[in-house]
Formats: structure tokens, C-alpha cells, sequence
């Protein structure tokens, strides 16, 4: 897989990877191109297109589109099951996930992804095993984050 | 705001996201984002150190920002602090911040490796997973160059966790993707191999990603991999489907490594050994089978999963393409798919069916879905599925239903979205030339598709069919016939004006016995079109006309008043103007019988590749028009469609084309080849056949917009006789692909120098102090002798007094397949800037042909290398600090910056490399001089690389002005 982009209906970019390197103007200019092609297709058309010379592969959830690009060689079908793959493991780490859940928790959002597709490919299909390893990560977090939540509420009143 | 769970998030960061998300206009938006970016800025050079959560906190919102779309240049110091903070929750915040926004800076690039280092080293598997996501993350070379060397060691130690070892396998897949170079192959591989046997399933997946692509580069190192990934499938294969637990996915077992075996196994041929083949061909009918089951859920999961995994089989299939029976199953598979309610299943069936209709063993089976895929190229609402269905009609085609596919391809034509009109254009002119059984159907559909979609129709399909009809005569009456009838409509497109004016000129004289057709009523048929036309057009058609007054001497009055009018011959457009002037005056002093010569009948094409199909690949990239261009299942095709080649009884010129088939095995009988290739006796041994001496009718046909039209009269009337020698205003100018050519020869003395379809020219050379001696060898390609075949070396303007270059004569034929040698001795007299030119001429099967390349002798084969300490290398730079002395270029890489590419470049170049003078390793210094007759140039050269930006800086100094900047501009095309 070369990238995967997370973006709503408006448009608007919520995650973006990047197996490959390019530079940001040509990630911008992929990313608007991109979008506004998927974006301008109806609901019934295949999930599947020709774009250069990779493959699309998105789907929709909700308000947010998944849209992969993959090489030629690639399985467009097992492709969009890693797209729903992620959305499963999205949804079992929020709880029913939504666009907000991934808007405010970006960070999260990404870590789930690298537990799951690293370099582009699929590292670990096991569900039980990608969120034991994100939960192990939380459990660390909270141990540490308790010594600070008095302080970040005085941090928030102070800085605003 | 949402309530978040988990993790107990940032506030600070929460409340930002809202604010921006509150913004009413974007130009709220960014004002709220430079006051938070201001706040950062203050915060992070603040006296108060600032504590862990805060820094994270702050990173955090930048790395949000800079999501947004907008730039962030600072903050990566506070993430190379979080990333060295021992406390999970920072470090990963680091890193992601690192991972995402990669910066250039080398300083910092070092400290993150440090860290990175540390946490590989920590033994901690969660903080080794941490560092091995960013390395993966990243991928760049500097981290490569860090790590590419620990990471196997991780990935195959025996104490590694099993998750250290998914990410170790897939952080090392990226690294050997972006350098190759950087990753030691060694004892490791083979341990390796066998993590395909691991109890993990996780480690498998992740394992056999690195393993597919290491063994498409050492196919032979991994090939113990085959019987392993069998017996891994074949387990997964034929278990129950709640045996691998976590790893079923919807009722299928392990999809996702299923596929990924399956493409490995795509890097090898068929196993040789028997038992592993068998158990594999019993893997692949077995999911054949499941296919047949009826599904285990409702879910389109479930469906998809099964199918993914059925889809990477019928590839394997595709690709070993020797299992009649399996290539057959999979194509009845398809079959059913073409017609499933999901349109994702119609579109991949469409797709992998074209590639089965390439294979002889499942041609056939494809061709009975031909009304389905028929069926779909009309009623499918997807266009991407029509392109699909487009595609599979292509490549089914054959002589049984050419035909049918393309009356049905002409008629989705009419509808089809702007978008693929000229492919299927191309498609269509490929598949009626290639089918055609008699020509007639094939002039008429290239008629239908100008006036169907003209726009759309390029010059490669219009030249293609007055190829065609030019070298056929038995269709060349009818060709005029239709071109007529055609352009009796009130409106027609351009195209149909060229391609009717061409024909008309050619051969109007066959339908000029019917009083409808006369003479006078062709040409005012024509000349109603003039006026709408462009000015190509019409330049085309001013040729039909003076080729109207040789045809038929009747119009030739009015014809002359046409040409005479004002508005031709003051034409504000030069080409027109002078072609009236032109034609006129040759009109008026030629007798009948030099116009009738000057005028004959276009000579036949040489046969060559269809320009039609080299423009498809060009469009589709390699391997789209394959299936048509190896002919393989239609063998029978050779005699009457391979070529375009006249049928024996009606050749007047002997036909190249015969002869590229090997159907007729007899030398065409041109000219006796004259002793000396001389050309003078060239032209008069060629008589009235052919006037022009100019292009060849091949290359005018190519390179100008026009098809063929007689040369400039004047020229010919003034001179008819053209000089004998080759003097360098004689000969053309140099093939277009000259430069890139030469460029290739700069760092290097020997390979090939050009190649077409007829013609190898290799090359060998050395060259000592001012001295050179260099090799080219002729390979004739065909199997028709070459005639008069004549190679000679040109120096244009002051290069003779700069360049003394001696030739030996070569013999004047080259039989088929032979190859002749040249010798060339150089000697250069002092420095110079052009290459010298390489003209070749031949005739192939009565055609001329010519081609003028620039010869690979450049300045820098006289270049001696010089070897110097730095103190003198610096003492000598400063000495050539006069402005003209230096030439400098900033330029992007265009190959992969590989320090050991550079070197052998630079050596190649000339010059000797100079190790520790520059204080940047990186870089590289050289110095040399060149040898000439007349002086000696000393010549210094610095090229600094740099890899973040895919830059280099290129500086040369050297004692004379033209050379440096000469030199600077050769090389730096080589990086």
C-alpha cells in the first residue's frame, strides 16, 4: 500500500499515512485530487479505479471515506477488508466510533494504525492482539497521567 | 465535545480542536492558529523549563496543525525531548510527531537516531516496537544507514517477543525498499525463510511481506521459501474455520496471509518438486471448490475475504498458466461473477478475465462470456467497469468475433464518456487492422470512427490507414470510392478532409471513369472543404491538387487559378504561400514527363510496428497491448494480417514487410548494389522511381503533421542532381533522441549506441592523453541485405580544426543478420564543445533510409586524472578564482543518489577522485586534465550531494572558460 487517506464528506483531510516518500506539495496536490475524484462518485459504482497508475480502493462509513492506494499487483478485495479491519478496531477501542472520536484523538487514531499496517503492510490481523497492544500502551499512560491531571486543569485555566 | 473513554486525553489539546472546529470562516480559523502558535513559540523558548506534559501537550497541537494542511517549522527539538523521556506516553507523542513531520536537519536526525538506538537497545518491547514503527515510519536513508544492520539481528534473535519481530520484519521490508543497498544479505536470510514455519500467525503475516520482496531480487537465496509457504497454505487452507481463532476473519481462515502466500508464490515458477506441486494444485482446487460452497454469512465480509483469497488464486494460476483444467475452472468462476449483483465482483472478474484471455489454454473459454461482457459495455453505470469491459472485448478479440466486437465497440463509441473515447479509438483501429479479412471492412470502420468521433481519432490512426491503403492496391479503388461517398456529407470532420484529400490524390484516377465521380466534381468536392480547413489541411490538400493536374490533365486550368488566386499565393501563412507559389511554377515549366515523376504514386511504407499500438502502450503503459502484439494463440494470423504486406501477385516495389515475416525467403530484387557506396550513382541508379531525395517517405510520415507530400518542386527543379559528397548540410539533422543518447556515453566507452527495428549500432572505444580509438559495430536486424550502406563522420562548423577524426570505408552491403565493423582514430587538436556527427545511410528493400547520431567523443575522453593532497587541491582552486573560470549548477537528482553510482560515475567522467579534501565526507572532489593537441586544461570538480533534498550542487574551475561551463553541463545530466 502506498497511502491511505481518511477524509469526510466535506472534504475535509481527518488522517492521512504515507508509505512512500513524497514531498508535502505532492502530497497535497495527490490528496485534492484524490478526494474530489472519489467524492464525486456515486454511492452504487465499485469501489475499485484506475487512478495513474495505482488502484483506488476506498469505502465509505458514515460520514468519513477510507480510500487506499495500492499497486498493481495488489488484492483490491482483501484491501477493503483492511479498510474495515481498522474500522472494526477503530470502533472496539472508542466504542461505536465516529468522525469526532478520530478528530479529537488523532493520535490515537494513528497509533491503531501502526499497530496494525506497518510500511504499508499488514502486520497483525488478529483484533485481540492490535488492542492488547494499544490498552497496554493506555495502561502506562494512565499510570503516569494521574500525577498530572491536577496540574493540566491549572495549565488549561491559565492558558486560556 | 466527545466523551473520550480511553486514555484520558489532553484538555488543553480537546479544547483547541474545538475552537477550531467552532471557527465560522477559515479566516478564523488561522488567526486562532497563529495566536496558538505564537503561544507555543513563547512557551518553548520560555525561561520556565517546561514539564513533560506540557511539552507533549504543545507537540500535540502542533502536529494537529500541521495536519490542517499548514506549515510548521519548530518543535521538533521539544519532540526529540519527548522522544528521549523514559515515560511511555511522551515518548510516543515523540515519536509520532517525528514519524509524520520529518525534517531534513541533520543535526536533529542524529539526535532522534540516538534515541531510536536507545530504545532498540532498552530490551523493553513495547519502547523496540515504539522505535521500530518510526524507523518504518520515516524509512529514509540516513536511518538505513543507522540501523539497517541491527534490525535483522532483532528480527531473527531467539529472545526477540513475537511483536518486536512483526515490526522488525516490516521496518526492515521498508528500509530494503528505499535502499536496497544498505541491507546486508547474510546468514539471517535463511532464518528468515523460516519464520514462515513460525507457531505465531502475526509473525507469519508480517514475514512473508519482507520474504516476497527479498526474493523477487534473490529469486535463488529464498528458494526454500516455496515448499514452506505450500505447507503453510495448504494448513490453512484445509482447516476448520474456527481453528486459527482471532485469525478468522468472518468465517475465513487468515485471508490476509492466504493472499500474501499466494503472491509469493507469484515470484517463482511452478514447483519442480513433484509432492509440493501436488499438494499446492490440491490448495488451489480446494478454494476453487469453497467458491462453489454456499456462503458461510450474509456479510459482504465473509464474501469478500473468500473471494480475495479466490482472486490471488486465479492469478497464480494465471501465472504458472500451465493447469488447462485450472485455468478453465477459473475462467467459469469469472464467468459467474460477471453477472453477481456486487459491482466490485464485475469489475475484478472483467479484470482478471483479460489477462485470462492471453493464455491459449483458457482463450476459448473466455470467449463464450463474449454477450455478457457485451452486455456489460452497454448497461453497466459505472464507467470504470465499462473501461473494464472495454478492455476484456480487446483482448478477446480474435478472427472468429473481430467483427462482432468491433461493430460493438464502434457503437458504445457513440455514447462513451469523453474520458476513454481515444483509447477505444486506438483499440478499434488496433483490432480492425489486426482482424481485417478483407480491407474494405477495414477502411470502412476507420471512416466510421472518423466520423464518429473525429476529435478523438489521432494522426497515428489516419497515417495508419493511408499506410495501409497505399501499400494494398486491391483496395485502393474502394478506399477511393468510400473517401468520396464520405465527403458528400454536408458537414464531415477535418480528419475526413485529410484522409479523403490524401486518397483522392493517390488514387482518385480509379473512380474517375464514373461521371459522377469526373475529375472536376473530386476536386470541387475538395476544394468545397478548403476554406473550413486548418492550415495543415490545407497545405495537404494544395499537395492533392498539383497532384490533380498530373492524374488529370483537364483540371489542370482550374487548379491553376486556384493557385494563382491572391489569397493562395500572398497566403500570410509561409508553408501555404510558398506551396502555391510552388506548385504553380511546377505546374507551368514542367514537361508532362518530369511532373508525371516528380508526381508518382507514393512508394509503399516500409513495414514497421503499428504506430497505433505504440501509442496504446504509451497510453496504458507496458504490457497493455501485449496480448495483441504476441499473436501467440493466433498463429494463423501471420500470412494476411501480420504485416500489411502486398499480396505477391499485385507488388510492384518489393515489400519489406515479406521479409520480416521469413515467409518469402528470396532477397527483393532491388538495385544492384553499386561497388562503392557512393551517392551519387544511389540517386541515379534509384532513376524516376524517386524523386525525393529528402526524407524518406517513412520519416516524413512521422515527423511531420502532413502525410507525405511531394518535396519542394523549386528545389528539385533548381537542382536535380544533389551534390555527392555528405558534406554536412546534406545530411539531416540528428535523430531527436540524439542528445540522450550521446548523454548515456559521457561516463562510459562502450554499449549500445542506437537500435531499431533494422538497425544495432554498437559501440566500443579508449582513448589515451589526446588520442582515441573507438569501435562501432552495424548489426543489420532484418534478414534482408542492407544496400549501399554507408556510414561517415561529419564535423560541422569549426570542429575540423578542433577534431581529426579518420575512417576506414565499410563495405557497402550488410547481408541480414550480419554485422559490419568501423574503425575510427581521433585525435584531438584542441578543446571543443559539439560532438561530431555519425550519418548513416542505407537502403532497405528500395527504400532509403537515413539517420544522423551524434557520435559519443565529448571533451572529457581526453581527461587524465590527476591525483593531489588537499592543501595542493586547495592552493590550485584558489588560483582558478577568476568568475569565467567557474562553472557552477544546482539540479535535482534523476536516478537514486547512491554514493558508490556517483563515484563510478565520476571516475567514468575522467577525473581522479580525490578522498579527504572536502570536510564533508558526503561529498566528492576531483581534479584531472584534459589532453589536447594544441594545450593542456587543468580541471577541478566539486559535487556536493544532498540526499534530504534530492539535490546536487555541481562546481567546476578550470583554466578555460568554455570547458568549465562545457564540462559542468555534461556532467551534471549524469546524476
Amino acid at each position: 500500500m502506498q497511502f491511505m487517506l481518511l477524509f469526510s464528506r466535506q472534504g475535509k483531510l481527518r488522517l492521512q499515512k504515507w508509505y512512500v516518500p513524497l514531498s508535502d506539495k505532492e502530497k497535497k496536490k495527490i490528496t485534492r485530487e484524490l478526494v474530489q475524484t472519489v467524492l464525486a462518485r456515486k454511492p452504487k459504482m465499485c469501489s475499485f479505479l484506475e487512478w495513474r497508475d495505482l488502484k483506488i480502493v476506498y469505502k465509505r462509513y458514515a460520514s468519513l471515506y477510507f480510500c487506499c492506494a495500492i499497486e498493481d499487483q495488489d488484492n483490491e478485495l482483501i484491501t477493503l477488508e483492511i479498510i474495515h479491519r481498522y474500522v472494526e478496531l477503530l470502533d472496539k477501542y472508542f466504542g461505536s466510533v465516529c468522525e469526532l472520536d478520530i478528530i479529537f484523538n488523532f493520535e490515537k487514531a494513528y497509533f491503531i494504525l501502526d499497530e496494525f499496517l506497518l510500511g504499508g503492510e499488514v502486520q497483525e490481523t488478529s483484533k485481540k492482539n492490535v488492542l492488547k497492544a494499544i490498552e497496554q500502551a493506555d495502561l502506562l499512560q494512565e499510570n503516569t497521567e494521574n500525577i498530572y491531571h491536577s496540574k493540566s486543569i491549572i495549565g488549561y485555566k491559565t492558558a486560556y | 465535545m466527545p466523551a473520550v473513554s480511553k486514555g484520558d486525553g489532553m484538555r488543553g489539546l480537546a479544547v483547541f480542536i474545538s475552537d477550531i472546529r467552532n471557527c465560522k470562516s477559515k479566516e478564523a480559523e488561522i488567526k486562532r492558529i497563529n495566536k496558538e502558535l505564537a503561544n507555543i513559540r513563547s512557551k518553548f523558548k520560555g525561561d520556565k523549563a517546561l514539564d513533560g506534559y506540557s511539552k507533549k501537550k504543545y507537540v500535540c497541537k502542533l502536529l494537529f496543525i500541521f495536519l490542517l494542511g499548514h506549515d510548521i517549522d519548530f518543535g521538533h527539538m521539544e519532540a526529540v525531548n519527548l522522544l528521549s523521556s523514559n515515560k511511555y506516553t511522551e515518548k510516543q507523542i515523540g515519536y509520532l510527531f517525528i514519524s509524520v513531520l520529518v525534517n531534513s536537519n541533520s543535526e536533529l536526525i542524529r539526535l532522534i537516531n540516538n534515541a531510536i538506538k536507545n530504545d532498540l537497545a532498552s530490551r523493553n518491547p513495547t519502547f523496540m516496537c515504539l522505535a521500530l514503527h518510526c524507523i518504518a515510519n520515516v524509512g529514509s536513508r540516513e536511518m538505513g544507514e543507522a540501523f539497517a544492520a541491527d534490525i535483522p539481528r532483532i528480527l531473527v534473535a531467539g529472545d526477540s517477543m513475537d511483536s518486536v519481530k512483526q515490526s522488525a520484519a516490516l521496518c526492515l521490508l521498508r528500509l530494503y525498499k528505499a535502499s536496497p543497498d544498505l541491507v546486508p544479505m547474510g546468514e539471517w536470510t535463511a532464518r528468515v525463510v523460516h519464520l514462515l514455519n513460525d507457531q505465531h500467525m502475526g509473525v507469519v503475516t508480517a514475514a512473508v511481506s519482507l520474504i516476497t520482496c527479498l526474493c523477487k531480487k534473490n529469486p535463488d537465496d529464498f528458494k526454500t521459501c516455496i515448499s514452506l509457504a505450500v505447507s503453510r497454505l495448504s494448513r490453512i487452507v484445509s482447516s476448520a474455520s474456527t481453528d486459527l481463532q482471532d485469525y478468522t476473519y468472518y468465517f475465513v481462515p487468515a485471508p490476509w496471509l492466504s493472499v500474501k502466500l499466494l503472491r509469493l508464490l507469484q515470484c517463482y515458477p511452478p514447483p519442480e518438486d513433484a509432492a509440493v506441486k501436488g499438494r499446492l494444485v490440491e490448495c488451489l482446487e480446494t478454494v476453487l471448490n469453497k467458491a462453489q460452497e454456499p456462503p458461510k454469512s450474509k456479510k459482504v465480509q465473509h464474501s469478500n475475504a473468500k473471494n480475495a483469497v479466490l482472486f490471488e488464486t486465479i492469478s497464480l494460476v494465471i501465472h504458472y498458466d500451465s493447469e488447462p483444467n485450472l485455468l478453465v475452472r477459473a475462467c467459469n468462476q469469472l464467468g459467474q461473477f460477471l453477472q453477481h449483483r456486487e459491482t466490485n465482483l464485475r469489475y475484478l472478474a472483467l479484470e482478471s478475465m483479460c489477462t485470462l484471455a492471453s493464455s491459449e489454454f483458457s482463450h476459448e473459454a473466455v470467449k463464450t462470456h463474449i454477450d455478457t461482457v457485451i452486455n456489460a459495455l452497454k448497461t453497466e453505470r459505472d464507467v470504470s467497469v465499462r473501461q473494464r469491459a472495454a478492455d476484456l472485448l480487446y483482448a478477446m478479440c480474435d478472427r472468429s468475433n473481430a467483427k462482432q466486437i468491433v461493430s460493438e465497440m464502434l457503437r458504445y463509441l457513440e455514447t462513451a464518456d469523453y474520458a476513454i473515447r481515444e483509447e477505444i479509438v486506438l483499440k478499434v483501429a488496433i483490432l480492425a487492422e489486426k482482424y481485417a479479412v478483407d480491407y474494405s471492412w477495414y477502411v470502412d470502420t476507420i471512416l466510421n470512427l472518423i466520423r464518429i468521433a473525429g476529435d478523438y481519432v489521432s494522426e497515428e490512426v489516419w497515417y495508419r490507414v493511408l499506410q495501409i491503403v497505399t501499400n494494398r492496391d486491391d483496395v485502393q479503388g474502394y478506399a477511393a470510392k468510400t473517401v468520396f461517398e464520405a465527403l458528400q456529407a454536408p458537414a464531415c470532420h477535418e480528419n475526413m478532409v485529410k484522409v479523403g484529400g490524401y486518397i483522392l490524390g493517390e488514387f482518385g484516377n480509379l473512380i474517375a471513369g464514373d461521371p459522377r465521380s469526373s475529375p472536376p466534381v473530386q476536386f470541387s468536392l475538395l476544394h468545397s472543404k478548403f476554406h473550413l480547413c486548418s492550415v495543415a489541411t490545407r497545405a495537404l490538400l494544395l499537395s492533392t491538387y498539383i497532384k490533380f493536374i498530373n492524374l488529370f490533365p483537364e483540371t489542370k486550368a482550374t487548379i491553376q487559378g486556384v493557385l494563382r488566386a491572391g489569397s493562395q499565393l500572398r497566403n500570410a501563412d509561409v508553408e501555404l504561400q510558398q506551396r502555391a507559389v510552388e506548385y504553380l511554377t511546377l505546374s507551368s515549366v514542367a514537361s508532362t514527363d518530369v511532373l508525371a515523376t516528380v508526381l508518382e504514386e507514393m512508394p509503399p511504407f516500409p513495414e514497421r510496428e503499428s504506430s497505433i499500438l505504440a501509442k496504446l502502450k504509451r497510453k496504458k503503459g507496458p504490457g497493455a497491448a501485449s496480448a495483441l502484439d504476441e499473436g501467440r494463440r493466433d498463429p494463423s494470423s501471420n500470412d494476411i494480417n501480420g504485416g500489411m504486406d502486398p499480396t505477391p501477385s499485385t507488388v510492384s516495389t518489393p515489400s519489406p514487410s515479406a521479409d520480416l515475416l521469413g515467409l518469402r525467403a528470396a532477397p527483393p530484387p532491388a538495385t544492384p548494389a553499386a561497388p562503392a557506396a557512393n551517392l551519387l550513382v544511389d540517386v541515379f541508379s534509384d532513376g524516376p522511381v524517386q524523386p525525393s531525395a529528402g526524407p524518406t517517405p517513412e520519416e516524413t510520415f512521422l515527423s511531420e503533421l502532413e502525410p507525405p507530400a511531394p518535396e519542394s518542386p523549386m528545389a528539385l527543379l533548381a537542382d536535380p542532381a544533389p551534390a555527392a559528397d555528405p558534406g554536412p548540410e546534406n545530411i539531416g539533422p540528428p535523430i531527436p533522441e540524439a542528445d540522450e543518447l550521446l548523454n548515456k556515453f559521457v561516463c562510459k566507452n562502450s554499449g549500445v549506441l542506437f537500435e531499431n527495428q533494422l538497425l544495432q549500432i554498437g559501440v566500443k572505444s579508449e582513448f589515451r592523453q589526446n588520442l582515441g580509438r573507438m569501435y562501432l559495430f552495424y548489426g543489420n536486424k532484418t534478414s534482408v541485405q542492407f544496400q549501399n550502406f554507408s556510414p561517415t563522420v561529419v564535423h560541422p562548423g569549426d570542429l575540423q580544426t578542433q577534431l581529426a577524426v579518420q575512417t576506414k570505408r565499410v563495405a557497402a552491403q550488410v547481408d541480414g543478420g550480419a554485422q559490419v565493423q568501423q574503425v575510427l582514430n581521433i585525435e584531438c587538436l584542441r578543446d571543443f564543445l559539439t560532438p561530431p556527427l555519425l550519418s548513416v545511410r542505407f537502403r532497405y528493400g528500395g527504400t532509403p533510409q537515413s539517420l544522423t547520431l551524434k557520435l559519443p567523443v565529448t571533451l572529457n575522453k581526453f581527461f587524465q586524472p590527476t591525483e593531489m593532497a588537499a592543501q595542493d587541491f586547495f592552493q590550485r582552486w584558489k588560483q582558478l578564482s577568476l568568475p569565467l573560470q567557474e562553472a557552477q549548477k544546482i539540479f535535482k537528482a534523476n536516478h537514486p543518489m547512491d554514493a558508490e553510482v556517483t563515484k563510478a560515475k565520476l571516475l567514468g567522467f575522467g577525473s581522479a577522485l580525490l578522498d579527504n579534501v572536502d570536510p564533508n565526507p558526503e561529498n566528492f572532489v576531483g581534479a584531472g586534465i584534459i589532453q589536447t593537441k594544441a594545450l593542456q586544461v587543468g580541471c577541478l570538480l566539486r559535487l556536493e550531494p544532498n540526499a534530504q533534498a534530492q539535490m546536487y550542487r555541481l562546481t567546476l574551475r578550470t583554466s578555460k572558460e568554455p570547458v568549465s561551463r562545457h564540462l559542468c553541463e555534461l556532467l551534471a545530466q549524469q546524476f
